[in-house]
């Protein structure tokens, strides 16, 4: 009465060898993703061209974080909401004021290898502003990535709102080349200084 | 009633494993994809700080890590509970990173050598008097390429 199947080839085995794999692979790997804030550090001392001519005091500004992780802008006591602000209002220069960054026409045009131009944008103004991350040596680790957050926050700000002008699409939404060309114009200068104790 | 009776005499038919090696391929080759290699064993103490404007890191085969923090439990009798750099698997001292950072070169290909770059895993308890000698280590090593690594704040 009962009906044979046809008999399979046994696939039994098949489950306990990728069951095998499987936790292999469990113990073996990570799963999370790796991510920071990148940054460039600046080469060594005796690499730097000593013809480099000195930055002016306007271009500069100064943020200093003390031992007690207490925030100061241009040696102002500043606290970290306003560094955003700040630094914005520092690296766009809107109102071409004396007291902040200088500007300069360059034109802003992307190639690629073979010359062939990409993106031209025409000329534009680049401010020159750098950023100057001071910190002592008592300074929490916490603390410093808040104040580089804050940083490259108001550049990225200042990114999008210029790819927003110039595209009309956010930062993130364009190509490679229209955001190299956005980098351009916005340069990001944040330069980590030589270690030196700040005080108290 | 008898209907029912009848068909019940064949038993429970077993249920088929056929399909079990293609559900666990499945989940296999998810995991692969998915994760990576575990590279270290952690020997510090290590909660990276939380940003909010971060960059993942790209190409995970160029990147070499050096770890900040207090050692874990079981060794703070040997080493104190000072920070300590960890390099692979082994605590080390500022004077070992060149060297790392050599060996780490002689590994890859000479011309992915420029893209190289170093993931600064540091404790958020960490001051910052180590981390700016490890700075000057890389600088001095030229390993200017540098990823504080951090976590997704979640606001």
């Amino acid at each position: 009465m009962a009906r044979r199947e046809v008999p399979e080839v046994s696939a039994g085995s098949m489950a306990d060898i990728a069951f095998m794999l499987l936790i292999f692979f469990l113990v073996a790997t990570t799963m999370d993703v790796d991510s920071g804030l990148a940054r460039m550090l600046p080469p060594k001392l005796d690499e730097i061209d000593p013809d480099t001519p000195p930055i002016k005091e306007r271009d500069v500004l100064i943020v200093q974080i003390n031992s007690m992780n207490n925030i100061a802008i241009e040696g102002e006591p500043a606290d970290i909401s306003q560094l955003k602000e700040k630094a914005k209002e520092f690296i766009a220069n809107a109102e071409k004021r004396d007291d902040l960054p200088q500007w300069e026409a360059k034109p802003i045009v992307v190639k690629d290898k073979n010359g062939k131009v990409l993106v031209d944008l025409g000329m534009m103004e680049v401010r020159k502003g750098v950023i100057s991350l001071q910190n002592d040596n008592g300074t929490s680790y916490e603390t410093y990535i808040a104040v580089q957050n804050e940083l490259v926050r108001a550049y990225n700000e200042l990114r999008d709102d210029m790819a927003k002008r110039k595209f009309h699409k956010p930062y993130d939404d364009l190509d490679k080349d229209q955001q190299k060309a956005i980098r351009k114009i916005i340069p990001q200068k944040i330069s980590e200084a030589e270690p030196r104790n700040i005080g108290k | 009633m008898a209907k029912f009776g009848r068909k019940g005499k064949g038993g429970m038919p077993a249920i088929s494993t056929a399909s079990l090696p293609d559900i666990v391929f499945m989940l296999l080759f998810f995991f692969m994809v998915t994760t990576v290699m575990r590279t270290a064993d952690l020997k510090v103490q290590n909660r990276v700080p939380k940003a909010t404007e971060l960059k993942k890191l790209e190409k995970k085969s160029l990147v070499s890590y050096i770890y900040v923090g207090k050692p874990k439990g079981k060794f703070t009798k040997i080493m104190g509970t000072e920070p300590r750099i960890q390099l692979n698997d082994s605590f080390s001292k500022v004077e070992d990173i060149s060297q790392f950072i050599t060996s780490e070169r002689e590994e890859r290909e000479e011309n992915e050598v420029p893209f190289m770059t170093t993931s600064l895993k540091v404790d958020v308890d960490v001051k910052m008097g180590i981390v700016t000698e490890i700075k000057q280590a890389l600088r001095e090593a030229n390993a200017l390429k540098i990823n504080y690594s951090a976590k997704q704040k979640v606001e």
